[in-house]
């Protein structure tokens, strides 16, 4: 996609959302120019931007504690035929549950405060970061590893040059996969026991203050984070796996 | 160079593949092992490279048993051999870093080893300078191959293992690449053994042929071919002879 088309892309839907203002011509559908004003002045002001931060944090927290636990895990188990038999049933089952439905019982067990916003985020990334660096590493072809242990290569140096490697990009597949329903499942989160957060501040914007262009920045603002986050991965990809794009 | 003493070897509780196989490579011959597919030939060579291990005999590599690849000894595969998210040169010089990542230690590379990534010269004399940046899906595959050779070659074996290693290339680029490694062999003064399939590819790169039947191989059957590296071999009678003959006594078998 050319940055031009982009452009387009925006000014389209922006265009758009400003029609169905002016149709609908209601408080509960400010047109994006208000909430373009209010967005500016709640981020200057720092109410808004707390709360970004908070959520960011959230997201980047778990999703370092996501690939620091998943991927080795993943590793070992696409290493290893036994221990992948052993507990491929367990993942069969855990991974299609949608994580979104423990949000009540994690809240319950870990109450107030970032830990248990952290811990539904991390669910969510770690099965789907597991099973991908787990494939990746058991599609890797014994021809590679036979030639890299023909070189000279221990354990330790076929993980560092082969399996290690191998697995970023399923890491980074995970990631863009599974980042835009983890910012989605933190906004359920934040909706309860927390007063940071953008969940909070749309839902409370929204249904206490009644303050309809503040709930849009705060909408505005959770979106730009998923597209920001994805962009990340994006690029991240591009640079640090540019041989999957070539041609 | 190479010994193999009473050999036998067998995939967990099969049939044997090997029973009391006794082999001999002198230093500096170029070996050609052909056979038909499921003769056991690659098993061979994984035997030869540490990779796999015999059921009772030996294997003595310089008089030694083996125990682990040796790091003298290089090892190259038909396909997949390179790492796909490498470039030419950083696959080129991947042997010599696992050499660094250990150091000299005598067992993941040999005691003399300076640590260097001096690839270069390799990536030269191969016709690879200019892909240097390439990854591997970006080459063909007899440009793969030759990067497969360099990283090998850059390691200074002394014995050289190769299994079906032009079988999925096109008649000249194959050609192109045989004749290479006759001359590598003879300038590196290497120890080649080849493993292939091909009647012709034998011919052509076994100065020796040791043919394999159907398992177990027990006897060693072995035929000369002297006149392997002398001038327009391709087209002489001598070459088209041996590989009637070969052809027979492959269907003898």
């Amino acid at each position: 996609m050319k940055r031009r088309e982009l452009l387009y892309a925006v000014l389209a839907l922006l265009g758009i959302w400003l029609i169905m203002a002016w149709l609908v011509d209601q408080p509960i559908l400010p047109s994006p120019t208000d909430v373009a004003v209010t967005f500016v002045e709640e981020i200057i002001s720092g109410e808004l931007l707390q709360h970004f931060t908070a959520s960011l944090w959230r997201v980047l927290v778990s999703t370092m504690l996501a690939i620091a636990i998943a991927a080795p895990i993943g590793l070992i188990l696409g290493q290893s035929k036994r221990l992948d038999g052993l507990f491929s049933p367990v993942i069969y089952l855990l991974y299609p549950i949608p994580k979104v439905v423990l949000v009540p019982i994690v809240l319950l067990f870990f109450g107030i405060g970032n830990f248990p916003k952290i811990v539904i985020i991390f669910m969510i990334l770690f099965f789907q970061i597991l099973v991908l660096v787990r494939d990746r590493a058991a599609n890797i072809q014994p021809e590679l590893v036979n030639s890299v242990r023909s070189l000279g290569a221990g354990r330790r140096a076929l993980f560092r040059y082969v399996y290690l490697p191998a697995s970023v990009p399923g890491i980074l597949t995970a990631l863009r996969q599974s980042i835009g329903t983890a910012v989605a499942v933190l906004y359920i989160a934040e909706l309860f026991a927390t007063q940071t957060g953008l969940g909070y501040y749309i839902h409370f914007n929204g249904s206490t203050l009644f303050d309809y262009p503040a709930m849009y920045a705060g909408i505005l603002a959770m979106a730009l984070m998923g597209l920001g986050l994805y962009f990340a991965v994006d690029w991240l990809e591009h640079r640090i796996a540019r041989w999957q794009f070539v041609n | 160079m190479v010994q193999l003493e009473s050999l036998a070897y067998s995939y967990g509780s099969g049939p044997p593949i090997f029973q009391d196989f006794n082999w001999h490579v002198g230093h500096g011959e170029a070996w050609a092992v052909l056979g038909p597919s499921g003769c056991g030939k690659t098993t061979l060579l994984y035997l030869l490279a540490g990779l796999r291990f015999p059921t009772s005999g030996q294997v003595l590599i310089d008089g030694k048993p083996l125990a682990r690849p040796r790091p003298r000894t290089g090892l190259i595969l038909q396909e997949y051999g390179l790492l796909p998210w490498a470039t030419v040169q950083q696959n080129a010089e991947l042997g010599l870093r696992v050499r660094s990542f250990y150091g000299p230690d005598g067992k993941h590379a040999p005691i003399e080893f300076q640590p260097n990534l001096d690839v270069d010269p390799w990536l030269e004399r191969l016709g690879l300078a200019k892909l240097k940046e390439k990854y591997p899906k970006q080459l063909s595959g007899g440009q793969r191959q030759r990067t497969a050779i360099a990283r090998t070659l850059a390691l200074k074996p002394d014995l050289l293992l190769m299994d079906e290693p032009f079988g999925s290339l096109d008649a000249p680029t194959r050609e192109n690449l045989q004749n290479l490694t006759i001359d590598l062999w003879d300038e590196q003064s290497l120890t080649l053994v080849i493993v292939t399939h091909a009647i012709e590819e034998a011919a052509i790169l076994g100065a020796k042929i040791l043919l394999l039947g159907q398992p177990p191989n027990v006897e060693t059957t072995i035929i000369d071919n002297p006149k392997m590296s002398t001038a327009n071999y391709r087209e002489s009678n001598t070459y088209l002879e041996l590989c009637r003959d070969l052809r027979h006594q492959m269907e003898g078998r």
